[in-house]
């Protein structure tokens, strides 16, 4: 059952964004969070929310899962909204205690909490529409040009995705340890803080060490096939641009232009 | 002492699309001093059964009583529980965790909360049991061989004493010599000792020769819950549900089948030699 | 030429007897065992002086029990372990020479027990393929090598699926055929069925006889497990790092009291034929089916 788990919620389906070229998703993504941390007006922020609109429409994914996202989030982002809100200094609104809410620190609350749930749907937009190992492709592509100035740039690709592969395997072996331990008496619930890291060590030592053997059997097991880093080596998958893909580079340029204009340039 | 379960279901997903009906009106009754076979192949939910026995999953549906008591009532001390059905799961070796084997071993009686010397002299007890030598008792576990290092772990969980030994698959991974040897240490514990013992497996070989009793598992249900004998004549049956009689039993089937007069419940190779040599015998021949 | 009971003649045809793919002479490994600061402490000798050689599209087993040095033997064929002495040719390459080492792992590959410590790819295509692709294999035959593998071991139906969805007979097909996709002359297989039920023992075995039924790839299976023995065409029983036995199954199953003296186990067929020759029935050496049992307890009569 822990095998389940998908990273990311990657959601099944075929739509127009599932199908582009991850590079594309990626690239997109970045563009499209640089222009709304550039962007300063209301202009700015509606041409945003029309673009993340449409993307949405285009992946055929049901809006609640896009929002599932937004959960684990919703902490970090009251955080940073209260934290804006308090500690702007500006012209006092109303005062409780020592602390002031300032006209700016709405204005400031206000921006950081459109900035941060678009933040959040635009990149989940991009997990929920593609797989973790199609991420590592495309990241490993892009970056390649890195290569000339000596960084691994295959081999944390390679890492990265055989680490993706494992964490599911190793999930299910946590619970096989845990349950061995807790037939022996173990508890991992009770206890103050530190009685439960003392807990602990029944647990990760034997994860560490099974681990450690998995990594060995693999690197054998790699070896046997003929790997031996990234040169020479051919691709299964290529990633290839399609007559789409240019046309989402196209789009996605003229939406930073026009964002930048509009959001910036423009007066409010 | 006795462990009970009565008309125990288990069903998991029931909120996704495809829930799993792991168990199905499961009624059992584990008695004292019993050695059982549990047999079933992989998703007929031995493995699942098995972990209902020591409380670590609560059954859907049905009751489970140890003697007597709900073991799932407010209050029923759970850890009292693991401590008399001990639970020896798939490749133990991997619970080893500790700097030595001795210290490793007390790890359950200590988790009891029981005083040092106690704990100590049930760790002792526990490492004799499974044959395991003494000079060695300070070493690190994970310098040990596989067969050793299961040895350490079986004695993990009888440290803690329990009525009930339950293992899952101890021979699994091992090779012919480590795998008499530790079903042979089983059979000898169970002497010393008295408890009830659960061996599941799929090699229907290994439990052919220990136990008195076998329970056989097919998607949820139990099958056949009766002595060897009468399980093992079961071979169409056997079969349908993917699993084997012992070969014996095979072998035996087809010289009746070719006319020699044997009796195809025998199940051991000893029991087998002498059916057929007394049916040669009384055909006149040798 | 009689027919024997694998169905097989007994004759060996093809590119001649001219060179054998594997040859090993004096072979010995030794471990260095060291101490907690890394000082060498003592060496220990997992294999030692053996000289065997395999002969292209045969299947042959190895047996012994844990420790007897099987396994580490089975690293020497593709190279993962280097010889201490003596030397090792694969496929007219000597492992010694550094500048062969790939070209022996490309023809000798290797399937090893654990069928999750293996498997690379996130779907099952992408797996088979991770092979070829380190060998620089062109993208459009890549796939159709992933192709033909898959269908060979019989799991092309399964090739968009996850891995961690597959029982453990399935993953170990899908290890073989990455196997396949490699092009190799011969197949090792260490100890692949040891973690497995016996359902998923029974599919690779059938799996592993298919390579070499129909595909001809040398098959070497390193196994404690009997039944899946008495295919072979030639067996050996190693013991200490030394082969103390070699021969056809069935001579190697004859020796019942040796094979008990080395603590392996004899198919039940084979032993009850030993217990009944004991009891005085004059049975002959090396039944291996229940077949051959019946048939030879009829002769009695």
């Amino acid at each position: 059952m822990l095998r389940d788990i998908t990273l990311g919620q990657y959601y099944q389906t075929d739509s127009v964004l599932h199908r582009m070229d991850c590079r594309v998703k990626l690239v997109g993504t970045l563009a499209f969070i640089i222009a709304l941390f550039v962007v300063d007006n209301v202009w700015g922020y509606l041409l945003a929310a029309a673009f993340l609109g449409v993307c949405i429409r285009l992946s055929k994914v049901p809006f609640k899962f896009i929002v599932k996202g937004m959960k684990t989030i919703v902490f970090l982002m009251l955080f940073a909204v209260v934290f804006n809100l308090f500690l702007t200094p500006g012209t006092p609104v109303i005062t409780v205690w020592k602390l002031s809410i300032t006209q700016e620190g709405i204005r400031m609350a206000l921006k950081m909490a459109i900035r941060l749930t678009m933040l959040i749907i635009g990149s989940s937009l991009m997990t929920l529409t593609t797989t973790p190992n199609h991420l590592t492709d495309g990241l490993e592509s892009l970056l390649s040009p890195l290569k000339k100035l000596r960084v691994p740039v295959h081999e944390v690709a390679m890492m990265m995705s055989i680490a993706l592969r494992f964490i599911p395997i190793l999930l299910e072996e946590t619970d096989k340890i845990m349950k061995a331990q807790i037939a022996r008496g173990a508890d991992f619930e009770s206890g103050n803080l530190i009685q439960k890291a003392k807990a602990m060590v029944p647990l990760l030592v034997p994860l560490f060490i099974a681990a450690f053997r998995r990594a060995n059997d693999l690197a054998m097991a790699m070896e046997a096939r003929c790997y031996r880093g990234g040169e020479g080596r051919t691709k299964m998958k290529p990633l290839i641009y399609k007559k789409n893909d240019y046309i989402a580079y196209g789009v996605l340029a003229a939406y930073l232009v026009v964002s930048i204009v509009v959001g910036r340039i423009l007066p409010i | 002492m006795s462990l009970k379960l009565e008309h125990v279901s288990y069903i998991y997903g029931s909120d996704t699309e495809l829930p799993v009906h792991a168990l199905q009106d499961i009624c059992l009754e584990i008695p004292d001093g019993q050695f059982i076979g549990l047999i079933g192949h992989t998703g007929s939910g031995k493995s699942t059964l098995v972990q209902h026995l020591n409380g670590l999953i609560e059954p859907t549906e049905g009751l489970i009583t140890y003697d007597g008591r709900n073991i799932w009532e407010k209050d029923f001390p759970k850890k009292e529980l693991r401590s008399n059905v001990g639970l020896v799961f798939q490749y133990p070796e991997h619970q080893l965790f500790e700097v030595d084997v001795f210290s490793d071993v007390c790890f359950g009686p200590k988790n009891l909360g029981l005083p040092k010397e106690e704990v100590e002299a049930r760790a002792k007890r526990a490492l004799e049991l499974v044959g395991f030598p003494e000079e060695y008792y300070k070493q690190s576990p994970f310098e040990l061989s596989g067969g050793q290092k299961r040895r350490v772990a079986i004695a993990g969980v009888l440290a803690m004493q329990p009525k009930i030994l339950v293992l899952d698959e101890p021979t699994a991974g091992l090779d012919p010599r480590g795998r008499d040897e530790i079903l042979g240490q089983i059979a000898h514990l169970k002497k010393e000792t008295g408890i009830s013992v659960v061996l599941v497996s799929h090699s229907m070989e290994d439990v052919a020769n220990y136990v008195e009793r076998i329970i056989v598992m097919n998607k949820g249900h139990v099958l056949f819950d009766d002595v060897p004998r009468e399980v093992f004549g079961h071979v169409k049956e056997l079969e349908e549900v993917g699993l084997a009689a012992p070969q014996v039993t095979y072998i035996l089937h087809k010289l009746k089948d070719n006319g020699f007069d044997v009796d195809v419940n025998a199940t051991t190779i000893r029991e087998a030699r002498d059916t057929i040599l007394k049916a040669m015998k009384e055909e006149g021949r040798c | 030429m009689q027919q024997d009971e694998t169905g097989g003649y007994g004759v060996r045809t093809g590119n001649g007897a001219a060179m054998n793919i594997i040859e090993t002479s004096h072979l010995s490994y030794d471990y260095i065992r060291r101490d907690e600061e890394g000082n060498v402490e003592g060496t220990t000798r997992a294999v030692s002086d053996v000289s065997l050689s395999v002969k292209p599209g045969d299947f042959i087993a190895i047996l012994g029990h844990n420790g007897s040095g099987k396994s580490t033997l089975a690293k020497h064929i593709n190279a993962l372990l280097l010889p201490t002495e003596g030397t090792i040719v694969v496929d007219g390459k000597d492992t010694g020479r550094e500048e062969n080492i790939w070209d022996v792992r490309q023809s000798a590959g290797m399937v090893f027990q654990n069928p999750d410590n293996q498997i690379i790819g996130q779907v099952v295509e992408e797996d088979v393929g991770f092979g070829p692709e380190n060998m620089g294999v062109p993208t459009k035959e890549i796939w159709e090598r992933v192709e033909e593998s898959l269908k060979a071991v019989g799991m092309y139906a399964y090739r968009k699926h996850s891995p961690n969805k597959l029982s453990g007979g399935q993953k170990q097909r899908v290890s073989i055929a990455g196997v396949l996709a490699m092009h190799p002359k011969c197949i090792v297989l260490d100890e692949p069925t040891a973690m497995l039920d016996p359902n998923g023992r029974k599919d690779v075995i059938r799996a592993a006889r298919a390579l070499n039924d129909v595909e001809g790839v040398t098959v070497i299976l390193i196994t404690h497990y009997m039944e899946e023995v008495i295919y072979a065409d030639h067996v050996f029983v190693m013991d200490e790092g030394k082969v103390v036995l070699q021969g056809t199954p069935k001579e190697v199953f004859s020796q019942v009291e040796r094979l008990k003296e080395l603590r392996l186990d004899v198919p039940q067929v084979t032993l009850l034929a030993y217990e009944l020759r004991r009891s005085g029935l004059p049975l002959p050496d090396g039944i291996l089916t229940a077949d051959e049992l019946t048939e030879e307890l009829k002769k009695c009569r």
